[in-house]
């Protein structure tokens, strides 16, 4: 169930199990700022995420999880060591990588239509058919994944007019409309009541399963991190490394039901324990 | 919309009620006309003078227009460099403060000296004195943009370009109109302040000429004016912006009055 991420492995020559990768972080490591007031985000951390994988990213706050995200989407660079993203250097160009946010930041001004379409506005090759397209096959494609998240009957709407959680499945469509080979997620469901949680989550799966893009989700909630995830990452505290990762092996799609079975319980059990020692790791070290 | 109407049926009432006061107070106290004359005075001026008010009337309007839409092009452009660019913000912001500072009276000798007494100056100082608010709102707007939003549009690939036209410039309308409905206003400051200084036209000459001849319903027929056009241009930018940025004001319906 369990093992030891490698470290300092040397960089593979091109192979056809690179070739599958979807991600790769070899020897990264962030530091923010420099001299005296340098503070390391993220040390050493070594990372391969195959192509079509879910990955949760878990840990105590401030370790550098969403570092990670945003190394992988190009915001951040890497201090030293190198992010492999889709077979390339990550460069300041990212790939039409999707992500959502907790806060879904949905455009005032515009309808959850065209907030929605925006990605088709930006990202090539829909971007050069916009014009022609936007009232004929991309309304057609986001008014069929509003009604995969339930909110067919909203597109005309204005963010203000929806709750939160219908405003963070609109998020998730936003982020998937491009056909994004990678999503990145950053805590999207962190401000919601639970039950508008595990309902999104049954959401997330199912668009999972069926466009199977490569998944990462930094969240704080473990069941959410059992339920989704083919796979868990634990990091320490800052600077953040990758503590214990291992599969998940329950069968999809996974119900609601299941994370009270005693296999999944252990398995939350285990990852609080890890994290529970590394924030302790943390006050012990800067005590 | 009754509740509307009622607020209208007020507003209109107050402005009633001001003005027959006005002229109650006038009769009772038998004040001189060379002091405060009455509204009914006042607007019987306006109607008989008319015709030679006219073309004054257009040529403030003229110079008004003139130095708010250089002005709101001026602000614009610094605004928007401004906002998007920390470096200029820092360098250039102590300059322009300095530079709204100053009394714009200071300022109207300096543009006759150079450009002659007329329209130019007039131009110049209304320009002067409504860019300001512009530039600080606009610079504002960009600056408040969501950093999550950017992210997204960043992981998606977008330029510099791509997010200013997608998500700063349509934040920013907002503030844009407001600062619109303040700088129309100070635009008519900064035309009437200079025609009255020096130039030989416009309703600032007419109400400067008249003060000097003792003709006070006169001037007060000037203020009529300048207040009637201040409102007119209020009104009609607020009815643009209801248009464009409905979006920011869907919870007070008195943004259109």
């Amino acid at each position: 169930m369990k093992f030891a991420i490698v470290k300092g492995a040397p960089p593979e020559p091109a192979s056809p199990t690179r070739a599958a990768l979807a991600v790769e972080l070899s020897q990264t490591s962030v530091t923010f700022g420099s001299g005296a007031s340098a503070v390391p985000a993220l040390s050493e951390t070594t990372m391969r995420i195959p192509d079509g994988e879910f990955v949760a990213l878990v840990g105590p706050s401030g370790c550098g999880k969403s570092t990670i995200l945003r190394l992988v989407s190009g915001l951040v660079q890497p201090s030293t060591g190198a992010v492999i993203v889709g077979g390339r250097e990550i460069a300041a160009k990212a790939l039409r990588i999707g992500m959502a946010f907790q806060n879904p930041t949905m455009l005032p001004w515009l309808t959850i239509e065209q907030n929605v379409m925006l990605p088709l506005k930006i990202v090539e090759p829909f971007r050069s058919r916009f014009r022609q397209e936007k009232r004929g096959g991309f309304r057609d494609k986001v008014h069929g994944l509003l009604a995969q998240v339930g909110l067919s009957g909203f597109a005309g709407k204005y963010p203000w007019q929806l709750s939160g959680g219908m405003l963070q499945r609109a998020n998730l469509c936003r982020a998937l409309i491009h056909e994004p080979r990678m999503l990145l997620l950053d805590e999207p469901f962190g401000a919601l009541d639970q039950f508008t949680r595990e309902e999104l989550w049954a959401i997330l799966q199912e668009l999972w399963l069926a466009h199977r893009p490569t998944v990462l989700l930094v969240t704080h909630d473990l069941r959410e991190a059992g339920f989704l995830a083919s796979r868990i990452c634990v990091m320490s505290a800052r600077p953040g490394r990758i503590l214990d990762d291992s599969p998940v092996e329950f069968a999809r799609p996974r119900s609601i039901a299941m994370t009270f079975e005693p296999d999944f319980v252990a398995l939350n059990q285990r990852l609080r324990e890890l994290i529970v020692d590394a924030r302790s790791a943390q006050t012990a070290g800067s005590a | 919309m009754s509740i509307n109407l009622k607020r209208r049926f007020w507003a209109a009432g107050l402005i009633l009620l001001f003005f027959v006061g006005w002229e109650l107070f006038c009769v009772i106290s038998g004040m001189s006309d060379l002091i405060l004359p009455r509204p009914s005075q006042v607007l019987a001026t306006l109607v008989q003078r008319f015709p030679v008010l006219w073309p004054h009337i257009l040529q403030t309007l003229a110079t008004t227009m003139l130095g708010f839409v250089l002005g709101v092009a001026l602000g614009v452009v610094l605004g928007a460099i401004i906002g998007v660019s920390r470096t200029a913000y820092d360098t250039a912001y102590p300059l322009l403060i300095g530079f709204s500072s100053i009394p714009k009276v200071a300022v109207v000798p300096i543009f006759v000296l150079w450009f002659g007494s007329g329209t130019v100056p007039a131009v110049l100082t209304s320009l002067s004195i409504c860019f300001f608010p512009i530039v600080v709102n606009i610079a504002t707007g960009l600056a408040t943009t969501e950093p999550e939003m950017e992210d997204v549009l960043k992981a998606l690939g977008a330029s510099k370009f791509d997010i200013l036209w997608n998500v700063g410039l349509p934040r920013t309308m907002p503030f844009f109109f407001a600062s619109l409905k303040v700088a129309i206003t100070y635009a008519f400051v900064g035309t009437v302040l200079a025609e009255t200084v020096a130039s030989n036209r416009g309703i600032g000459n007419v109400m400067m000429t008249a003060s000097s001849n003792f003709n006070v319903p006169l001037v007060f027929a000037g203020l009529f004016i300048l207040a009637g056009l201040g409102v007119a241009l209020y009104v009609a930018f607020s009815l643009i912006e209801m248009r464009v940025t409905g979006w920011a004001t869907r919870k007070n319906d008195f943004a259109a009055a």
